[in-house]
């Protein structure tokens, strides 16, 4: 069981490790680098309580091992806020009630973020085909598509 | 309801932003599995692949020949302890681990504990279990026949497999009205099993100090101080006392009755921590979630409504048979085996009833209580808006023009029904109008007449529920004995802020808001100068918890009265500081004037600072209190939703165009929070109704036991929901208010299900069962002939 | 959950990639976008010594017309075709296609070689390169191999590569003037596999007629389903209500769906009729047709 050493830029700074080969970047990112706010919520990639961004994209980080983030960039939501300022998401997830219990947030924001990144007014359809991997129990989506037309004015 | 406070104080009707989200958004939460303690173990059990099953043997050695892997617990282990067995909240028992055999798939076998998440995955690998299969019951029917195979062999002296026997009503005169009635309709159903799926699963960090001989279990639990007392009794044997256990639910990520039975996992946990004296964390795997806690419904129902040829509704009657797997671990109230099922005779004016449930065993995951249910009502208010439709149909009546017929009138309430509830308040006519208004009825009804001549299948279906929550009344409500009042603790500091603990648990309904806004409301101190706090049972108020939509009518309740107590003693204090007498003081949001005087006043802060500095000599100094409200009766929330389905000719997919969601929960504290509840109430209504369903084939494996085949929605199944209120305030509630949170996960799927019918109900269709699936709906189709 | 142990390799090379393929033969699995590799292995349903990953070879992504092809990398990201204007503008089927796979997030990850390596019925490519009549490219030790799509599947969760072959390439003929191609899928929700889905590519003649059409079926048999039957019936006929309902009915024939909780056989034939018919009327109408 071979053990690996990897560099992996998490949030602008730059992480070393040696792990198991499969040590999944979920299990990487919140026990060893001890970033709590991506979460676990199913064992078949379904749920998206586990996205982060990697180079950039949306991925499920359960399905995505350590090992294959060694020399690339990963965002979690422990990033979004700059220098004691939120994220326009982050303040859209709050002014719209897009969040109740929470688990599910981070990942629904990181997607979110990568959205707006291409899409500056993304329709309420794009919106939720956007989502369409990230479960939410709670909100029922209304809110949280709020949210991220929030975000969108914000960042327009 | 314009509010009365400024948006500053933010008290009641402010859609004030939550104070729990900073921490959030930031992805700063503290969940269960987000605790690390030093020195932690880490849990995995192995589960049974068969639904009953003999143990011949379990070998351990491969796994404990994993380095890493420390232990392996069996149910000889908890034997010696006799812990190995424990008892249900409803008063049966069920297995911690088995000795003997097991009687559900995926049940708890044996536990691994090990250094790390990984190599106890490991070690559940190499654990060897050598089993003898057994006969399978899982036909509830079959289960219940005379003569079949006894599966509770545990229980000396037990001959069959029934639980319980429930009956309310007057069966004689209810069955002579229906000898006398004009119209009699009659309907099966079968509502299946369904699980809450929260997106965080259960878990816990069983940490047993052995220097100060302390139990800490950080808990996703909905109830701390239940499971506290549950403990202590359960383990007092092997010295765990009450005042040395403490639990702690930090956040949890949902909960909807889900998190309020004590599973295996946790009692397994703890004993492995006081074992071997370091802490132990458990976090179920999400299969582990759906195939073996606590499930909900299963539900096979008999009704019958009998009716004038007008359309007057004179009596209904229903006989179910209620599947609670092998052991019934629901969590209702003592008395009440089948919860609040009597709700039955739902917002009609129905002069007799009678309704009885049978609980049985069979080879299954235990359970029955869960999914935003309030004990049992989602099935009643199924049972009433189903045989309501049906009436209609028979009749060929308008269904809004039936419903309105027969509504309970304003003007009965508080009004007594046929099996026993006094119902406290409500409108009915009033929601529904207005969610007739807002769908706009009567251009649908025409729509679908022009629709139909074309052959296309459009339906519209309405639920009027009546809710019943907010348990309960100490004469007729406990849990284990454990009455269901709830608690406020409130303390105002010197500057004027405070801190106010509960004995309830939010999982997402916000109550370091909303609690903070009714205190504001009552002491004009800001909300956001409120500090809440729930769910540390070492520094919590005693209370039962929050599920069922309980929390506003007793915890919100008590929060009233003891900011009530604190204002009489504040009352004193500014007659002091004033020189008057207290009779002499008005008081307007946040202080004490001098009647006629205006000008000399004290501020609620200022009063605050006199409480610690000046107060009156023989008083006590300080400015608290706490209250344990023991609501008078229940709180009956209702509401009228209204649903437009399209159905595909060719593959049977229901989609929902429109959905209108009128509801009436009393006064409201937050508005937006209380859409929240219901958005998020009306998906996992829409979910049951369409697309989840947990079954097992004749050997009890299951179907649906993970996210591949149990089908949560996501944001594009679910539609835009659009919702309005109506506010019918409590008479009985401090405030006003009623409970809200599961409203529209119990009047919801009816709606769709009574939409859907609607569609299909001039070629004779008559029922559906949910879920509602494209396979079923084209089924019908095809049946009659309309399949493209 | 969690995987069993395993080695993990990351070659800079697809010479070094075939070569650890090679060495460790059937205790070797290629990662590819890892979306169905990873959960398997996370639910200990598969077995895998050693991972070979092809994510650090360099050109594997691509989408590109030359030579009278479409010529998509092995390791071109669902996402990438969906972002892709030669795809939206002239391959729409695949558009189609991928917008369907999985969601969103997944598809960051998923990739068209591995859709089609994984041989899974359930997957959606392999109905739309059947119905494009697309080639795979394999590169293993002795080099490339071409294999048409109809050679390619062969049995449940079995294409016809060798252990030591990787997918670099999937080829598609350009669709000459007056061709369409529709991929549609019913499922229960966004994420699941299909409960039945038609993949249909026409070439109409000047006539109106159809001169060329591809016609697959996506999880109604141990591997994707070519309704050959209806294609035949549907060659040179004008495609209307009627010839697209005798298709459809063909289809239904050329159907063996295993029951599940999608639903029973009959439904699922009864699906893949319908669909096909859906899928050919809108390619008709992507084709220039009525």
């Amino acid at each position: 069981m071979a053990m690996h050493s990897i560099k992996v830029m998490v949030n602008g700074t730059e992480h070393q490790a040696t792990v198991e080969s499969r040590l999944l970047l979920v299990h990487f990112l919140r026990e060893d680098l001890r970033l709590t706010g991506t979460h676990i919520g199913c064992d078949t990639t379904h749920c998206g309580a586990c996205t982060v961004l990697l180079d950039g994209q949306p991925v499920k980080s359960c399905t995505v091992l350590a090992v294959q983030a060694d020399g690339r960039q990963v965002a979690t939501v422990e990033g979004l806020e700059k220098d004691g300022k939120l994220d326009p998401i982050q303040e859209g997830f709050m002014q719209e009630h897009g969040l109740q219990c929470g688990y599910c947030t981070p990942g629904m924001m990181m997607t979110s973020s990568a959205l707006l990144e291409k899409n500056k007014n993304p329709s309420e359809t794009e919106i939720r085909e956007a989502i369409s991997g990230n479960l939410c129990r709670c909100t029922g989506y209304v809110n949280i598509v709020k949210a991220v037309q929030y975000a969108a004015g914000k960042l327009r | 309801m314009q509010p009365k406070t400024t948006p500053e104080v933010s008290g009641m009707g402010h859609s004030m932003k939550r104070k729990e989200d900073p921490r959030f958004i930031r992805g700063k939460g503290n969940y269960v599995d987000d605790i690390q303690l030093p020195g932690m173990l880490y849990m995995a059990i192995v589960r049974s692949p068969y639904a009953h099953a003999k143990i011949k043997s379990i070998k351990t050695d491969k796994a404990l020949k994993i380095p890493g892997v420390l232990a392996v617990i069996t149910g000889e282990t908890l034997a010696k302890y006799n812990l190995h067995w424990m008892p249900t909240l409803m008063s049966d028992t069920q297995m911690v681990l088995p000795t003997e055999k097991v009687m559900y798939q995926s049940q708890e076998v044996a536990a691994v504990i090990a250094t790390s998440r990984y190599l106890a995955a490991d070690g559940v690998e190499a654990v060897e279990v050598d089993y003898e299969p057994l006969p399978v019951l899982v036909d509830p029917f079959k289960a219940i026949a005379p003569g079949a195979p006894v599966l509770r062999t545990d229980k000396k002296d037990k001959k069959d497999n029934r639980i319980f026997h429930w009956e309310v009503g007057d069966r004689t005169a209810t069955d002579k009205a229906f000898a006398d009635a004009d119209v009699v309709v009659k309907q099966d159903m079968y509502i299946p099993r369904i699980h809450v799926a929260s997106i965080e699963t259960c878990g816990c960090i069983a940490d047993f100090d052995r220097v100060n001989g302390k139990l800490t279990v950080y808990m996703t639990t909905q109830a701390p101080h239940a499971i506290r007392t549950v403990f202590a009794l359960v383990a007092g044997h092997v010295g765990l006392s009450e005042e040395r256990i403490r639990i702690v639910s930090p956040d949890i990520g949902g909960g909807f009755g889900g998190k309020v039975p004590v599973y295996p996992g946790y009692v397994i946990a703890t004993a492995a921590s006081v074992v071997i004296g370091k802490p132990v964390k458990w976090i179920e795997h999400r299969m582990e979630n759906l195939q073996a806690d606590s499930f909900a419904r299963d539900y096979h129902i008999h009704v019958e409504l009998a009716a004038k040829k007008d359309g007057t509704m004179v009596a209904l009657r229903s006989k179910t048979l209620a599947d609670h797997g092998y052991a019934d671990a629901a969590a209702n109230p003592s008395k009440f085996p089948a919860g609040l099922f009597s709700i039955c005779t739902g917002s009609y004016d129905l002069k007799s009833a009678f309704a009885e449930v049978d609980g049985v065993y069979t080879n299954k995951p235990p359970g029955g209580i869960a999914y935003r249910c309030s004990f049992r009502v989602t099935e009643a208010v199924h049972l009433i808006e189903r045989i309501t439709d049906r009436l209609a149909q028979e009749l060929k009546m308008d269904p809004a023009q039936l419903r309105l017929k027969n509504f309970i009138p304003p003007e009965k309430f508080p009004y007594k029904s046929a099996l026993g509830w006094e119902y406290d308040s409500g409108n009915y006519a009033g929601a529904l109008k207005l969610a007739m208004e807002r769908i706009g009825y009567t251009a649908l009804r025409k729509e679908q007449a022009e629709k139909r001549a074309k052959g296309e299948l459009m339906g519209i279906g309405i639920s009027s529920f009546t809710e019943i929550v907010g348990a309960g009344p100490s004469k007729h409500f406990d849990i284990l004995g454990i009455k269901m009042f709830d608690s406020c603790e409130i303390r105002i500091h010197p500057t004027g802020k405070a801190i106010a603990r509960f004995g309830t648990k939010s999982q997402g309904q916000g109550h370091e808001t909303t609690y903070a806004q009714i205190i504001a409301e009552e002491l004009g101190i800001p909300a956001a100068h409120v500090q809440v706090e729930e769910g540390d049972t070492d520094t919590a108020p005693y209370g039962l918890g929050t599920y069922a939509s309980r929390s506003t009518p007793t915890a919100g309740a008590a929060g009233a009265i003891a900011a009530r107590k604190i204002r009489d003693k504040a009352k004193k204090i500014a007659a002091y500081l004033l020189e008057v007498s207290p009779e002499d003081l008005v008081w307007e949001t946040g202080k004490f004037s001098v009647k006629g005087s205006p000008g000399r006043a004290k501020t609620i802060q200022e009063i605050a600072f006199a409480a610690y500095t000046n107060h009156p000599p023989g008083m006590e100094a300080g400015l608290e209190a706490v209250d344990y409200y023991d609501p008078p009766n229940l709180t009956f929330p209702f509401g009228s939703y209204i649903c437009v389905v399209d159905i595909d000719r060719g593959t049977g997919a229901v989609k929902i165009r429109r959905f209108v969601a009128v509801d009436d929960c009393g006064n409201i504290i937050n508005p937006m929070i209380v859409d929240g509840q219901i958005h998020g109430g009306l998906t996992m209504g829409m979910a049951p109704a369409l697309l989840e369903e947990i079954s097992y084939d004749e050997n009890g494996n299951v179907q649906g036991g993970s996210f591949m085949d149990y089908l949560l929605p996501t944001a594009m199944e679910t539609p835009k929901w659009e919702t309005d209120k109506t506010v019918t305030p409590s008479p009985h509630h401090p405030f006003g208010a009623k409970g809200v949170g599961e409203s529209a996960t119990v009047g919801a799927p009816p709606a769709i299900v009574n939409a859907v019918v609607d569609a299909l109900s001039h070629l004779g269709v008559t029922h559906i069962d949910i879920p509602m699936t494209p396979e079923k709906v084209w089924r019908l189709l095809k049946e009659k002939g309309v399949a493209e | 959950m969690i995987p069993a142990a395993f080695d993990y390799h990351a070659p800079k090379t697809l010479a070094e990639a075939v070569a650890l393929l090679r060495e460790f033969k059937d205790s070797a699995k290629v990662l590819s976008g890892g979306q169905s590799l990873l959960p398997l292995l996370k639910l200990r349903l598969g077995q895998a010594g050693h991972l070979v990953d092809i994510g650090r070879i360099p050109g594997l992504e691509y989408i590109k017309e030359e030579g009278g092809m479409l010529r998509i990398g092995g390791r071109t990201r669902e996402a990438a075709l969906e972002r892709s204007e030669v795809i939206r503008q002239r391959y729409p089927i695949l558009l189609d296609t991928a917008q369907v796979i999985a969601d969103p997030v997944v598809r960051n990850m998923a990739t068209v070689g591995g859709n089609l390596a994984h041989g899974d019925p359930g997957n959606d490519h392999p109905a739309t390169m059947i119905a494009l009549g697309a080639q795979v490219v394999a590169t293993g030790p002795s080099g490339e191999r071409v294999i048409p799509i109809d050679s390619f599947f062969v049995g449940l969760f079995t294409t016809s590569l060798k252990p030591d072959e990787i997918v670099t390439e999937i080829r598609i003929p350009v669709p000459p003037a007056r061709s369409g191609g529709a991929y549609v899928k019913l499922e229960r929700k966004v994420g699941d596999y299909a409960t039945a889905a038609a993949a249909a590519q026409v070439t109409l003649a000047a006539s109106g007629a159809i001169e060329r059409v591809g016609l697959a079926l996506t999880n109604v048999g141990p591997t994707p389903v070519r309704a050959a039957a209806a294609e035949k019936l549907l060659t040179g006929k004008k495609p209307d209500a009627a010839a697209l309902a005798e298709a459809g009915k063909a289809v239904a024939q050329a159907c063996s769906p295993t029951e599940d909780r999608r639903g029973k056989q009959d439904y699922k034939r009864e699906m893949a009729r319908v669909l096909a018919q859906r899928a050919l009327k809108k390619a008709v109408q992507r084709a220039g047709g009525n």
